[in-house]
C-alpha cells in the first residue's frame, strides 16, 4: 500500500526502524488532521510517499503546504508520508473520509504496514463529541490520552508526571449495570478500532484525542498539537506556543469565497 | 442539536463518520450471518433493490489491429489517452473531436448504481449514460474514453484498475476533461464576478509539456473519479 516517492538522493525515503509514526483519525470537527497540517507545516517535513488504497474518498489538489510559487506545484493526494529524520518522525496524513465498509481493511493494511515498517510506536490524534461527555467530563481539560500496555510500560510515568487524564471508560450498560466499562469514543472514526487492534497486536500506540463540536475547529487543532507537543517537544514550547505553529496555506478560505458586494 | 420546531437532530460531521455505521460492524459476524447476508443482498439486486453489484466490465470490441490486444494477452499499446468525464466533457468530445469518419467505437465499460446504468448499445445517444472507448484510425494508439456516466465511489478504484490494467504504461500521455461548478471555486472575491467558465490544470512533475490555462490554486481541490 506504501508507494516511495522518488526523491534521488534516497535519504532515509523509506527506512522508518525505530519512527514515531504520527496519524489522524477523520473524527468529529477533523481536529487530528488540522493538527497534522500543522506539524507538517510547522517542521516544513518532506514528503517521501503515499497510500495506494481504494479505502479512501479519490481527492487530489496541488501542494497544500505551498510557501512560494515554485514549490505550488507537486500534486498532493488523500494519504501521503511525511518524514523528518532528524526527530525520527514519520507522519501520515489523511484527506478525504473512508469508502463505505472500507474503514476496517484500511485499518488491518495500516496496522501491517506499521509491522513490517519496524515504527517504534504510532501516536493518533483524534476527537471526540463535546455533547457526549458526562457531567464529570464537563468540567476541566478537555483533552486526553490512552496508551496501548505495551506503551504504557514506557510512559505511563511521563503521562502521570504531565498530569494528563486518561480517557474514562464507560458502562457498557448505562442505567441497567455500572460495573461492566466499555472504551466509547463518539465521532472518533477508526480511533477505537487502531487502538483495541494495537492492544492485542502488541503495538505500542498512544492516542491523544480533544472534546469539541463541529464549527470552526482551528483552536482545537491548536490545543490538540499543544497537548501532543508537552509530550514529544517537537518545538520549542516557550509561552506563547500557539504563535509557533505555522498554518498552511491550504487553510485559506476554510468558511468560503468573499462576499458579493452587490449583496449590501 | 435543536431546530426551529424543537426537534433534535443528529448534526452530520464533516468528519464523514457514521457512529450507526461503526456500532453495526463492531458486531462479531458468524459465518451463518454472513451467509444470510449475501443472500440478502442477491434478492435485493434482483428486485432492483438498494445493493448493487461492484463490478464493472470492460468489454472492447476490436476486430483488427495488430498494435492492439486484449487484456487477456498483451496490453493496449496507446500513446495517448483523453478521458473526458462528465456530461458536458463528453459532450464537448463529441462536438469538437468525435466524428465516425476518423474514430471508431473499440470499448464500452458496462456498470451500475443508484444514480445511473450504461446503455447497452454503442449507438448511443447525448441523454444515455454511457462509457465508450474511441480510437483514432489514423493512429491507433490514440484512444478516447467519453464517460457520461456517474461512477461511484466505491466503483472508481475498479474502474482506474480495469481500464488502465488493459494498457501499457510506458510512454502514455493522459488527458483528462472534466468540469466543476464555478460555485465551489473557492476564490478571495465572490464568484459572482469570475468570468465564468474558465480552466484551471493540475499536472503531474513527469508531464513537461506547456500548460493552455492557469494551475489550480490552493485550496482548491478536485474529487471523484477525475481525481483517481
Amino acid at each position: 500500500m506504501f508507494v516511495p516517492c522518488d526523491r534521488g538522493g534516497g535519504s532515509a525515503g523509506s527506512d522508518f526502524k525505530g519512527f514515531t509514526l504520527l496519524m489522524p483519525a477523520v473524527s468529529v470537527g477533523n481536529v487530528g488532521q488540522l493538527a497534522i497540517d500543522l506539524v507538517i507545516s510547522t517542521l516544513n517535513m518532506t514528503k517521501v510517499g503515499y497510500f495506494y488504497t481504494d479505502c479512501l474518498v479519490p481527492m487530489v489538489g496541488n501542494n497544500p503546504y505551498a510557501t512560494a510559487e515554485e514549490n505550488s506545484m507537486e500534486l498532493s493526494i488523500n494519504a501521503e508520508v511525511y518524514s523528518l529524520p532528524s526527530k525520527k518522525l514519520v507522519v501520515l496524513q489523511i484527506r478525504s473520509p473512508f469508502i463505505k465498509n472500507k474503514y476496517r481493511p484500511f485499518c488491518q493494511t495500516l496496522l501491517s504496514w506499521v509491522k513490517n515498517s519496524k515504527c517504534a510506536r504510532v501516536v493518533v490524534l483524534s476527537s471526540s463529541h463535546a455533547y457526549q461527555r458526562d457531567d464529570e467530563q464537563l468540567l476541566g481539560t478537555p483533552l486526553r490520552y490512552l496508551l496501548t500496555p505495551d506503551l504504557e510500560k514506557a510512559v505511563g510515568g511521563l503521562m502521570q508526571e504531565l498530569n494528563w487524564k486518561e480517557m474514562e471508560k464507560v458502562a457498557a450498560y448505562p442505567g441497567i449495570n455500572d460495573t461492566e466499562k466499555v472504551l466509547h469514543i463518539p465521532g472518533g472514526g477508526i480511533t477505537k478500532l487502531l487502538f483495541t487492534e494495537s492492544c492485542s497486536e502488541g503495538i505500542q500506540m498512544a492516542v491523544l484525542l480533544k472534546f469539541c463540536s463541529e464549527g470552526d475547529n482551528i483552536p482545537d487543532a491548536f490545543a490538540l498539537v499543544n497537548y501532543l507537543n508537552e509530550w514529544l517537544q517537537l518545538i520549542k514550547s516557550e509561552v506563547n506556543t500557539s504563535s509557533q505553529w505555522k498554518i498552511p496555506s491550504s487553510w485559506r478560505l476554510l468558511f468560503g469565497n468573499g462576499l458579493p458586494p452587490a449583496l449590501f | 442539536m435543536a431546530t426551529f420546531f424543537g426537534e433534535v437532530v443528529v448534526a452530520p460531521s464533516r468528519a464523514g463518520v457514521d457512529d450507526e455505521e461503526w456500532a453495526e460492524e463492531a458486531r462479531e459476524e458468524t459465518p451463518e450471518d454472513r451467509e444470510i447476508r449475501r443472500e440478502l443482498e442477491k434478492k435485493r439486486y434482483r428486485s432492483g433493490g438498494a445493493a448493487r453489484p461492484l463490478e464493472i466490465d470492460v468489454l472492447w470490441t476490436l476486430k483488427s489491429g495488430p498494435s492492439l490486444g486484449s487484456s487477456a494477452d498483451q496490453p493496449l499499446v496507446c500513446s495517448e489517452l483523453i478521458v473526458a468525464i462528465g456530461h458536458s466533457a463528453a459532450a464537448f468530445l463529441s462536438s469538437f473531436i468525435l466524428d465516425s469518419v476518423c474514430w471508431e467505437v473499440v470499448g464500452v465499460v458496462k456498470l451500475w448504481n443508484e444514480w445511473c446504468r450504461t446503455s447497452n448499445t454503442t449507438n448511443v445517444l447525448p441523454t444515455d449514460s454511457f462509457c465508450l472507448f474511441y480510437r483514432l484510425i489514423s493512429d491507433p494508439t490514440v484512444l478516447l474514453c467519453q464517460c457520461s456516466c456517474y461512477v461511484a465511489e466505491d466503483q472508481q478504484f475498479q474502474w482506474l484498475e480495469k481500464v488502465f490494467g488493459c494498457m501499457q504504461k510506458e510512454g502514455l500521455q493522459v488527458t483528462i476533461l472534466s468540469t466543476c461548478p464555478v460555485a465551489d471555486y473557492k476564490t478571495q472575491e465572490s464568484t459572482l464576478t469570475l468570468p465564468a467558465p474558465f480552466l484551471k490544470a493540475l499536472k503531474t512533475k513527469e508531464f513537461k509539456e506547456q500548460i493552455c490555462c492557469p494551475l489550480l490554486e490552493q485550496p482548491n481541490i478536485v474529487r471523484d473519479l477525475p481525481a483517481a
